[in-house]
């Protein structure tokens, strides 16, 4: 059963970077929450905010030239961005853990998969060093790395991709995290390795209970995987509901254009339906709505009035002047 | 429909290095070990598989961007496996390549202009009729002229690609290996270069080999498919037919695998066990036994050759699937 008070929230977060050439709002008024047990979806495509979403969590911007300039980012009620960089320290991998695309950002390659993990164990854990081993080898088991006690002592490189992911999976859960961050985790993968990540990560859902944020920008990961989920553009969450929902039923425009771009393999259409033009320079967004210079629903008034999010069912939220009429819950 | 192109046991071995740092024994990588199709004049024949399988080196081996171990390439009925020197030069014209990576493959030095116009130069066109051809192509691509004079770096991936694109384009070839062209790409923009190559495709009667992992893209795009698995092709057919009734286990797992953008969908899942087994070291008998659900003892000793499973023309390799002979 899923425990309704949430674990996570974040609230109006804006994460910019001051660069030379302008402002970027990489993340411009994110909003979520996600409960234990439940996973959440971010998706977007490249350079809608989704990392940036996640690194703002994590405390890990880095500064200058980013900074969080807004928001509150609150854990088992807490604000994390109140907190120290040593008390920080503590939450990160033990409370909260971040896998990666690229296992090898997390993974040292000249450190055995043991000595990290151990290392890892020891500093959030009160055990002793062999006590940490078997811990160790229990994770790699759980995990499904064959032979777990002897593929202990390889080298990151001496892993295969799919496997190098199960070793860095099996140390983001080192200390039974509550909320685990997988920031497109198989998108490097082969489809058929692919899937039996997922299908580990559900497992391991089941198991251990934790909360995980998936962000992907691949829809039919989120179709697979995903309770809920926020649809990003251009640093914005523009629409955000239950994962039955969106697909059953998508609001906003530029998840009805997703949807279209991609090719299925249960039906063919003769033509693709593309989003014409190329996501926005985000040191100059558009005034108004940024999708709009794309929008095949774009009015008049989108030119000038940045929509805000809009509730059009329960649960579901969107951003944008074809739902206005609706219900106002939080505006920007 | 006249073949254009035909591949006969195409191999392609590398040396490597084994893995042992003390000795300098040498290992060889069968990226490519056997493989034979044909494809015909403007249709697209779809190549796919997952990394390792030895897609883009058949592409390149083709273009003899690699020169083949052994094998015959036939083009146009021509048997072009020995050309060198002046003689690939010219048939270079007729075959072009499209890269993944729209970063990579284009000079960060050169205009716009340079890049497109460079292939046409190469051939002495003159001057008047490479900008003529020019203005052409970067209209046919969807770009402005006043493009022409911008760099790489100026462009995002989707334009870049159109780029690519364009320059392949600009000598027009018969052929196009496409290699992993979209995958860089995200998807609102990868419909839009999709779209492109299609359009393209019909106004310049331009035959494509279409080489990547993305299974749906491949679906939309071919007409016909092949399934390379270390090396090997382990089933072709019509796309319709092989997506709706794949016959090798292989093909099953691999559909299968795809999430699809529909959580109504309940699909069977084929879960394969273990990792690509490294192409220094295949496993002997049929490539696929160390990962198939119902691989028995012959799996492990004898490579399945490929054999016809359809009258529709389907072919698969694997020793439990039913041969269909023809009737005339
Ligand atoms: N160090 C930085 N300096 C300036 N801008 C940055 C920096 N890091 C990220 N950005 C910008 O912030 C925006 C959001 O980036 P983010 O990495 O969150 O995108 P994403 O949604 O994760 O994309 P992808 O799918 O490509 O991973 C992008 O425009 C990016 O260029
Ligand atoms: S607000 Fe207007 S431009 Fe923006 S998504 Fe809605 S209809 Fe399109
Ligand atoms: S020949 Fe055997 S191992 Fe190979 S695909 Fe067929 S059943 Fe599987
Ligand atoms: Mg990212």
């Amino acid at each position: 059963m899923k425990d309704e008070t949430p674990i996570l929230q974040v609230k109006q977060l804006h994460t910019h970077f001051f660069s030379k050439s302008g402002v970027v709002k990489a993340v411009d008024g994110v909003n979520f929450d996600i409960k234990p047990g439940e996973t959440l979806g971010i998706v977007g495509e490249s350079g809608s905010g989704k990392s940036i979403t996640a690194m703002s969590i994590m405390r890990l911007i880095p500064s200058p030239p980013g900074k969080i300039v807004n928001g509150e980012v609150l854990f088992k009620g807490e604000d994390l961005l109140k907190k120290s960089e040593k008390q920080m320290r503590k939450i990160r991998g033990k409370e909260i853990s971040m896998i990666f695309q690229d296992p090898m950002t997390s993974l040292n390659p000249v450190l055995t998969v043991e000595k990290q993990m151990i290392e890892t164990i020891l500093t959030h854990e009160n055990m002793n060093k062999s006590q940490a081993r078997e811990r160790a080898v229990e994770l790699m088991d759980l995990v499904g790395i064959p032979e777990s006690r002897n593929r202990l002592k390889n080298y990151p490189h001496e892993f295969s991709g799919g496997m190098r992911q199960r070793v860095m999976i099996a140390m983001a859960l080192a200390c039974n995290p509550e909320v685990l961050i997988a920031d497109e985790p198989t998108t490097a993968l082969d489809v058929t390795i692919q899937a039996q990540i997922l299908e580990l990560l559900n497992k391991l859902q089941k198991e251990l209970g934790m909360a995980i944020v998936m962000i992907t920008h691949d829809l039919g990961v989120v179709a697979e995987v995903c309770d809920r989920v926020m649809v990003m553009y251009a640093g914005k969450p523009v629409e955000f509901t239950e994962a039955n929902s969106l697909f059953a039923n998508p609001k906003h425009p530029y998840t009805w254009g997703l949807m279209n771009s991609i090719p299925k393999i249960t039906s063919k259409k003769e033509k693709l339906e593309a989003i014409e033009g190329a996501p926005p320079d985000l040191r100059a967004l558009p005034q108004g709505c940024s999708f709009a210079p794309r929008c095949k629903h774009a009015m008049e008034q989108c030119l000038t009035i940045d929509p805000s999010i809009t509730k059009v069912e329960e649960s579901h939220h969107v951003r944008c002047l074809l739902y206005e009429e609706t219900e106002k819950v939080i505006s920007t | 429909m006249s073949t254009l192109l035909e591949v006969k046991d195409l191999k392609k071995h590398f040396p490597v290095k084994g893995d042992s740092l003390f000795t300098k024994e040498m290992k060889t990588v069968k990226a490519v070990d056997g493989v034979s199709f044909t494809v015909n004049k403007g249709e697209t024949l779809g190549l796919v598989g997952e990394s390792g399988c030895g897609k883009s080196t058949t592409g390149r081996t083709i273009l003899k961007l690699v020169e083949p171990t052994s094998g015959e390439i036939y083009f146009r009925g021509e048997n072009i496996t020995s050309f060198q020197g002046e003689k690939m030069r010219k048939l270079r014209k007729e075959m072009q390549i499209i890269f993944q990576d729209p970063y990579a493959s284009l000079n960060p030095r050169k205009t716009i202009e340079q890049i497109i116009t460079e292939p046409m130069k190469i051939f002495n066109i003159p001057k008047r009729d490479r900008n003529k051809k020019l203005n052409r192509l970067l209209d046919v691509v969807g770009l402005s002229s006043y493009h022409k004079v911008r760099y790489p770096h100026e462009f995002s991936g989707g334009q870049r690609q159109r780029i690519g694109i364009a320059r392949a384009l600009a000598l027009e070839p018969e052929l196009v290996i496409c290699d992993e062209p979209v995958s860089a790409l995200d998807v609102s923009i990868q419909a839009q270069v999709v779209n492109l190559m299609e359009d393209l495709q019909e106004e310049f009667n331009l035959t494509y080999i279409f080489i990547a992992h993305d299974l749906s893209v491949v679906h939309h795009i071919s007409d016909r498919v092949a399934v390379m698995y270390l090396g090997q092709i382990v089933e072709t057919g019509q796309v319709d037919e092989l997506y709706k009734n794949p016959k090798h286990p292989y093909t099953q797992a691999l559909l299968s695998a795809i999430p699809e953008a529909d959580p109504t969908i309940q699909k069977e899942r084929i879960v394969v066990k273990g990792d690509l087994p490294s192409p220094s070291n295949p496993p002997q008998g049929c490539k696929f036994h160390t990962r198939c659900p119902y691989a028995e003892e012959i799996c492990r000793t004898v490579n399945p050759a490929l054999k016809q499973v359809s009258t529709g023309g389907q072919q698969a390799a694997c020793h439990f699937v039913k041969e269909v002979v023809e009737e005339y």
